[in-house]
């Protein structure tokens, strides 16, 4: 006879696994239901037009589907934040792991932390009423309400989770390889730049798809301070309108399983498809620098 | 036969907080010559080694009083540049660390860090140098592969080699085969015998039977005093104190 703590284990096997199976159908379903909301445009539009179109007008009649002025909107915006993001965040967090006394930091490391706390729309009302009038003032432009605008506020939500993860993996570099270039008359700015930034590569990959997953799926802020505009931009002091921001402002608005709706779940599957190829990207680069041995993290 | 100092510690302190690592050592090293620090764990000896290139710099809340000279001057001088110091007394770790890197790159390492350009020149530094750590052989057809898969007795000996390339004048040794299979521990026993004809060597061991083979004068260290030193032959047969000899003995320790 099976004893009651043999029963028992039993039955926190099945529990463990019936939460994990419900977690992980319930976020298959939802792909489903993303592809079956989204396919049925394909009947109205190709896929090439779909997503070449110069042309986004839902509403007009007749009415063109085409995100190409939102895939660029995503791209553009997505990489000039990770431009700016990437070299501040990681350098912070070489100063915090590498040059900072203990003292600063205990000090700085947690107020960083809690900076990745910030609300993304209070990033975007920062943006909206701070930072665009004084573009607008400053650089003489129509709108302070575009991509530049919209980068640097995706920028700094990025900034203190990429540092904070990149401050842990370059932290973690042990002791003993610094030491041994030190040993061998490397300066400082040497052995960090030759052994120890090498050493956490793979963290700090980590640290920036997570950085940039959180910036190019958001839609807060590029819904209030990207300008809105779909069309190709022609400088980064153009509006724009980012994929997630389409979405955002017009479903409330579409029919229900109109073209316009069935569109926009497309533009969905899009922004799904990007995300998953940005994600394996980082995931090969993270895998590839993995360390192996004696001086692995 | 006296041979002129290389390395010469006067009255030296060492602090960590508020805690004195260090009492009062004055040792001195002669020119080509091997000396072994000995002594239990925490007595101070690796402290002291790590004075010697200055790695204890590092160390948040630190201070050394007294002199350190290296060919008379005094290594801690403010006029010295410490990057200089550290290319002129190389050192090898306890536990064998390779920069993840290939064979290769990992001796390049520290030619390059120190100015030299030469592609060429680089790599005849690298053969040499393996050469001399008694490795070229064993890696001469794999330099480009990651020094991470050399086994453990390789990787020091790799470590060692990679001291050699910026050629300093003394070589530190903390513990240099405490991680080692007794093969790879009597090869870079030979390599010692061998190094010493070009370098001032000093070793910390926690290894009796290590010193005695390896050294021509051995200093004992206990409780962050250095209490006895002679020829290595000397303090092993006829110890001068009661200390020394229960130590060596193994009677306490």
């Amino acid at each position: 006879m099976a004893n009651t703590r043999q029963i028992k284990d039993r039955g926190m096997n099945v529990f463990f696994f019936c939460i994990a199976t419900a977690s992980i159908t319930i976020l298959f379903m939802i792909s489903v239901f993303l592809f079956m909301e989204g396919l049925p445009i394909f009947k109205v539009v190709s896929v090439k037009d779909f997503i070449f179109g110069s042309y986004w007008y839902p509403t007009s009649d007749p009415p063109d589907f085409g995100i190409f002025p939102l895939i660029i909107g995503s791209v553009v915006v997505t990489i000039l934040s990770a431009a700016v993001s990437i070299p501040l965040g990681v350098m912070s967090a070489v100063y915090l792991a590498e040059i900072a006394r203990v003292k600063i930091r205990e000090i700085v490391k947690p107020i960083v932390e809690l900076l990745a706390a910030l609300p993304s729309v209070v990033i975007g009302f920062f943006g909206m009423v701070i930072v665009a009038p004084f573009l607008q003032n400053v650089l003489d432009i129509p709108t302070g309400l575009n991509i530049f605008n919209a980068s640097l506020m995706l920028a700094f939500m990025s900034v203190p989770t990429i540092c904070s993860i990149s401050e842990d993996a370059i932290y973690s570099v042990p002791t003993n390889l610094k030491e041994a270039s030190l040993a061998l008359g490397a300066t400082h700015l040497e052995t960090i730049v030759r052994v120890v930034l090498p050493a956490s590569i793979s963290g700090i990959s980590t640290a920036i798809i997570l950085g940039m997953s959180r910036a190019i799926g958001e839609t807060m802020v590029v819904l209030m301070v990207a300008g809105g505009a779909a069309m190709v931009p022609a400088s980064i002091f153009d509006p724009a309108r980012p994929m997630p921001a389409s979405i955002a402002a017009e479903m409330a608005e579409a029919p229900f399983r109109g073209d316009h709706y069935y569109a926009l779940f497309a533009t969905g599957i899009v922004l799904f498809v990007f995300v998953f190829i940005f994600n394996i990207i980082a995931e090969h680069i993270a895998h590839k620098y993995r360390q192996v041995g004696e001086a692995s993290l | 036969m006296e041979r002129p100092l290389k390395m010469v510690s006067n009255h030296l302190h060492f602090y960590y907080g508020d805690f004195e690592a260090l009492h009062d050592i004055s040792l001195e090293f002669s020119e080509n010559k091997v000396t072994a620090l000995i002594g239990p764990s925490g007595c101070g000896k690796s402290t002291y080694l790590r004075c010697m290139n200055r790695m204890n710099d590092l160390i948040a809340y630190s201070r050394m009083e007294g002199e350190l000279l290296l060919d008379g001057e005094d290594i801690y001088a403010p006029s010295v540049d410490v990057v200089t110091i550290r290319s002129r007394v190389g050192m090898v770790l306890q536990k064998p660390n390779p920069f993840p890197k290939s064979i290769f790159e990992n001796i390049a390492y520290g030619l390059k860090v120190n100015g030299v350009k030469d592609k060429s020149k680089i790599a005849s530094k690298v053969e040499k140098s393996l050469i001399r750590a008694a490795l070229w052989g064993e890696v001469k057809d794999r330099l480009h592969d990651s020094a991470l898969g050399l086994s453990g007795g390789q990787q020091q000996r790799l470590c060692i080699a990679r001291a050699l390339a910026v050629e300093p004048e003394v070589l530190l040794m903390d513990e240099p085969c405490s991680a080692l299979d007794p093969i790879a521990t009597q090869k870079i026993e030979e390599l010692i015998h061998q190094l010493k004809i070009t370098y001032t060597i000093i070793i910390v061991t926690h290894n009796m039977q290590q010193a005695a083979r390896v050294s021509d004068i051995t200093a004992f260290f206990y409780m962050g005093k250095l209490i006895e030193v002679n020829y290595t032959n000397t303090l092993f047969t006829r110890p001068k104190l009661k200390q020394t000899e229960d130590y060596i003995t193994g009677r306490f320790g």
